[in-house]
């Protein structure tokens, strides 16, 4: 048995939930430099958050994430400027109260972060990030707006940050708010007062395929505490389970929803992972747009896809992909059975003559050959249901 | 759960129960909590000759794949086909019906370095608090 402890141990950062995740008897992991919780035993583990997520309620804590605002300085519209100059959707797109999948580029059209633009006031925007690339992406986001008519600030230690998702999240918050969430619709936000505490920031957002919320609160431990166990309270009746991010990855993997780090990096480009919906290049100029425009006009030379096992074995990231003659021909960037369906399930980069659905190829798991084939994406989709109220 | 005062432990959480020359070696509980889930196993074919502190197969589970380490040296003799079904077995009895593999020891001498029971729980004791500081 590999007990995959470092070493050397690094100083690691904590969420204002790390004694409650200790209390509950986590199974804690270094992740992007931060002490979080991968699993609970109390929870049933892994297996058991995720069919928590996809059949009733679970919630994370994902305090790691970081949020940027970004508003206007002298001028109206700076804010807007600037989001524009640095992200990829289109945020004069977004209406009060809309967010969006977007990211942020380097001038090579690869990936600096991926990113949700939240349109929080007329000319005022919060960027959330990802905890690993916190440093980089304030610092990227302050270079790259010097001299622009807007100001920054970093706001990732103010907030606890918890997700709160399965088909029964709706109504486990409810119970804790006044706002309508029933009016929220889906990459929406609201404010509202959670547990009393007024001016909750509250989006429709996440990242495990499932229906849920995404809430801001202020990030003292007693604070935090109080709402983490209320929503527990709210949520029993439905079966909630505190969930780590092992259940967060399955999840998201099942979703086909990137990580940073594998599926894009600074080394892929928008093209390759098939993020097109969410770049727009008439927009007008920002970062990363005119690598983009000629990269276009070369064509692919790799792209993300799904694969399925055919034999036993489970692909993870970083084995080779190969075909018939052992020959390598692209790379594993996460890999994971997946609990929904039953398989073992991968998303790789092939060439593009290889991503037809169907296609048979191979992976090399521990120096052993096994066949796989490519299927379509996401692997798992949550039935639509019609909102009761629409905007 | 106990650690059984007939087994003996090695660092790499393995546990091996000797019965004449025939070994049964599995992965101890502290293994198979540390791995969560256990989803699929793999295991050398009878006849395999396995070396003391190498690699001879592995347990993956959900969110990661480990490497079993032999704790002794000797010829599998039989290898648990139940975990092909039932990789569950691990987590549920990592001590009984979760066995990996029987060896014909090549020396039983080997065993008597490993830990006892009460070794390994302190052991892994202070793995718990290295982890929770």
């Amino acid at each position: 048995m590999d007990s995959g402890n470092s070493p050397s141990t690094p100083i690691l950062r904590k969420t204002a939930l790390n004694a409650l995740h200790k209390r509950l008897g986590a199974k804690m992991v270094n992740f992007g430099g931060w002490d979080m919780p991968v699993e609970y035993p109390c929870s049933g583990n892994l297996l058991c958050e995720h069919r928590a997520v996809r059949s009733g309620v679970g919630m994370f804590d994902v305090s790691h994430m970081g949020d940027i605002r970004i508003h206007s300085a002298k001028n109206p519209g700076g804010a807007l400027a600037a989001v524009q100059h640095l992200t990829m959707n289109d945020a004069s797109r977004l209406a009060i109260g809309q967010a969006q999948y977007s990211a942020m580029l380097y001038p090579a059209g690869t990936f600096v972060d991926d990113v949700i633009v939240h349109r929080l006031g007329e000319d005022d925007y919060l960027l959330v990030i990802n905890a690993g690339t916190r440093e980089k992406d304030i610092n990227w986001v302050r270079e790259n707006t010097k001299g622009m008519d807007c100001q920054v600030e970093d706001l990732s230690d103010a907030y606890t940050q918890l997700a709160i998702q399965g088909p029964r999240a709706a109504e486990t918050l409810q119970k804790l708010t006044g706002a309508k969430l029933d009016t929220v619709k889906n990459y929406w936000f609201t404010h509202g007062a959670v547990c009393g505490l007024p001016n909750t920031l509250i989006a429709r957002t996440g990242y495990t395929g499932e229906d849920g919320f995404e809430i801001y609160i202020p990030s003292d431990t007693a604070t935090s505490e109080r709402v983490w166990n209320a929503v527990m309270d709210a949520g029993k009746e439905f079966g909630i389970v505190a969930c780590g991010l092992g259940a967060r990855n399955t999840l998201r993997l099942e979703a086909k929803m990137a990580l940073y780090g594998h599926e894009i990096s600074d080394t892929i480009n928008v093209w390759e992972v098939g993020l097109d919906r969410y770049c727009h290049l008439e927009k007008g100029n920002f970062i990363g747009r005119d690598a983009l425009v000629k990269l276009k006009a070369e064509g692919l030379k790799r792209a993300l896809v799904g694969l399925e096992m055919v034999d036993r074995g489970i692909a993870r990231d970083t084995y080779p992909c190969v075909d018939e003659n052992g020959k390598e021909i692209g790379l594993v960037t996460s890999g994971s059975p997946s609990p929904t369906l039953g398989k073992n399930i991968a998303l790789a980069y092939l060439p593009p003559s290889m991503t037809a659905l169907g296609t048979p190829i191979y992976v090399e798991i521990r120096s052993q050959r096994c066949k796989a084939q490519v299927v379509a994406t996401p692997f798992y989709k949550r039935a639509k249901k019609p909102l009761a109220v629409s905007q | 759960m106990s650690y059984p005062t007939q087994f003996r432990y090695s660092k790499d959480h393995e546990w091996i129960e000797v019965k004449g020359d025939v070994a049964t070696v599995g992965i101890t509980d502290y293994a198979q909590s540390e791995l969560g889930d256990v989803v699929f196993v793999e295991m050398p074919a009878v006849g395999t000759q396995v070396v003391t502190g190498k690699s001879f197969g592995s347990v993956e589970s959900v969110k990661a794949v480990s490497d079993i380490y032999a704790p002794a040296s000797g010829e599998v003799v039989e290898a648990n086909g139940g975990l092909k079904d039932k990789p569950e077995a691990i987590n549920t009895d990592p001590h009984g019906t979760g066995w990996l593999i029987k060896m014909k020891l090549a020396n039983p001498a080997e065993v008597a370095a490993l830990m006892d029971a009460a070794a390994y729980e302190t052991y892994i004791a202070e793995k718990k608090k290295e982890a929770s500081a």
